[in-house]
């Protein structure tokens, strides 16, 4: 199996939506991954074509990070937020903001490590299930969970 | 409507319980409103609300039958907003791809410098 394949996407309550991937490193690594600037520009980019010009991080509670994402065609993207609980290596909680109608969600990020291996627990907790729903569609999925399959193959039909 | 515009019209139409079940009945097959309201307990003018918003969202579409008007699932945004959850899931899966070189390279630096401290021991 390959590790792409162990990233897990999950919804254990209305209200949360929750990203699970075990890493090949002792957490103390991955801690520092995510929350130095000098590392997150590196990997936290998003689809290809994307880069990171703007990563600032005041780590401190209260404090604020503010990371802005650039395509080669010059379109922006930003996001904000501000720190709520810091506890390096295991654990990372802070507010996530889109700007626009996307509603701001409280990311809590968990990291538990056994033999050398880090497994990452990335926890984002939307303000209300109509949130989460309009901002993952898993909504559409499991209201339609019973006649998912059929909805599936008219898709199909339609494309063929 | 671009396509961002009409995934916002996707999203708030799917919001809605209602529509859901709605829709989950037409993935079987094109049904009249009398045929929505009647499993729904709802009346005519309160079904035909839920499918004019579905409608706006191109979710769905009526028929040409004139007097049933038969109303069916469009598979565009369908196929938009499945696309929209891949992108999402895809997102982070490339994000994780260069997080593993990332720390297989932090690993190694600090291997090397591991090296360096205890050779000036």
């Amino acid at each position: 199996m390959s590790n792409e394949d162990a990233m897990k996407l999950t919804m254990p309550s209305d209200v949360e939506l929750v990203v699970t991937r075990t890493f090949n490193a002792p957490r103390k690594l991955l801690f520092e991954a995510w929350t130095n600037p000098k590392y997150l520009p590196q990997w936290m980019l998003g689809p290809v074509g994307w880069t990171m010009p703007v990563c600032e991080i005041d780590l401190r509670i209260g404090g604020s990070w503010h990371f802005v994402w650039r395509k080669s065609d010059g379109t922006e993207m930003e996001m904000r937020g501000v720190y709520r609980e810091i506890k390096p290596p295991e654990r990372l909680v802070s507010s996530e903001s889109w700007g626009g109608p996307w509603p701001e969600t409280l990311n809590t990020l968990v990291l538990t490590e056994e033999a050398g291996k880090t497994t990452m627990t990335l926890t984002i907790l939307y303000p209300s299930k109509e949130a989460r729903e309009a901002a993952t569609m898993t909504g559409m999925a499991k209201g339609m969970a019973m006649s998912f399959d059929r909805l599936e193959s008219y898709l199909v039909s339609q494309k063929a | 409507m671009t396509s961002s515009d009409r995934l916002d019209a996707t999203f708030a139409a799917l919001a809605d319980p209602t529509r859901r079940a709605i829709l989950a009945r037409l993935a079987s097959g094109e049904a009249s409103v009398n045929e929505l309201a009647e499993p729904f307990n709802m009346t005519q003018p309160a079904v035909s609300k839920h499918l004019k918003v579905l409608e706006r969202a191109g979710l769905i579409s009526r028929g040409q039958e004139a007097q049933r008007r038969p109303r069916r699932l469009e598979a565009k945004p369908f196929a938009e907003a499945t696309e929209w959850l891949e992108k999402y899931r895809n997102i982070w899966a490339n994000n994780f791809k260069r997080l593993d070189a990332l720390i297989d390279q932090l690993k190694a630096d600090e291997l090397r410098k591991g090296k360096q401290t205890r050779s000036k021991q």
